[in-house]
């Protein structure tokens, strides 16, 4: 009783938080509310007793990526409302999220799987995650640690590139620029 | 009444549309972004899901594995608004257009 509860609770909360993020025009308010649509998704993995997954989902995505967003944010003005020119009707939209819909509907209709797998007894769940990650998945957790080393250098390079530029202030550098082109030719002449 | 298998996977169905819905409305790439880590959520829960009612832990691995690129994408895809904003002063995707049809 108590878990159909806090299935619809959560599941409320989660999708009306993930409606106003893809609906709302400022882009602070949207990242607010995908925060915290984040940490109610956690709270489905604790129902699932996946609690290690819980604790992962509320540190990376609720701490590291909102903050890394957030970070990313104070480069430009983003207090301003998104002004987007949607040319497209809305039907077209409504259109496909229907076929969507109805194909997840028809592929993911009662599957109903018998067998189940031998887990360590009496383990806890971080304990049962770190057996298998680190025996079965182990050659994939290292190529997952690659992968997040060599996605930090891409963006250590894309954005740190001319990084004594001061985005603010791109305008000034490039009317200066002018200025100095304007200089030089008057001293040529 | 009892929460089913089937119930999570039509609720991360519900969460899939929402993230869809905005990857396709959005124009704004940092709108792009959130809406794409609304999809990987998803995903998660119908993995976390699946891995509970088959009483199965490499479910939870996967999700593990999806949230190591949801990491990685945030990652480049950051470096990449930080550019794009740089170069065209904007971060509105209609500026990328630049072949006209």
């Amino acid at each position: 009783m108590f878990e159909t509860l806090a299935f619809y609770a959560f599941g409320g909360l989660t999708a009306a938080m993930f409606l106003i993020t893809v609906t709302n025009k400022n882009i602070v308010y949207s990242m607010a509310s995908l925060a915290a649509g984040m940490i109610f998704i956690s709270g489905f993995f604790f129902l699932l007793n996946a609690d290690f997954l819980g604790v992962v989902q509320i540190v990376v995505y609720a701490g590291a990526v909102m903050a890394l967003y957030a970070f990313g944010m104070m480069f430009f003005d983003s207090s301003k409302p998104s002004n987007e020119h949607i040319t497209s009707n809305k039907s077209i939209f409504g259109l496909s999220i229907g076929a969507a819909l109805l194909t997840v509907a028809m592929l993911c209709v009662p599957v109903s799987v018998e067998h189940s797998y031998k887990t360590l007894d009496g383990a806890k769940n971080p304990q049962q995650v770190g057996m298998e990650l680190f025996t079965n998945y182990l050659l994939a957790f290292e190529m997952a640690s690659i992968m997040l080393l060599v996605a930090m250098i891409a963006g250590i390079v894309l954005a740190g590139k001319r990084m004594d530029d001061s985005y603010t202030t791109t305008v000034d550098h490039h009317d200066r620029h002018i200025e100095d082109l304007k200089l030089n030719q008057e001293q040529r002449a | 009444m009892e929460v089913t298998l089937n119930h999570y996977l039509l609720l991360a169905a519900l969460l899939f549309m929402i993230g869809l819905f905005g990857v396709i409305r959005r124009k704004n790439l940092l709108m792009l972004f959130f809406a794409s880590e609304i999809l990987l959520n998803a995903a998660n829960v119908a993995l976390a899901a699946i891995s509970y009612y088959t009483n199965n832990i490499q479910g939870q691995i996967m999700a593990f594995f999806i949230i190591a690129i949801a990491a990685s994408e945030v990652a480049v895809g950051l470096g990449f608004l930080i550019l794009m904003y740089k170069r065209m002063n904007s971060v509105d995707l209609d500026n990328l257009q630049i072949m006209k049809g």
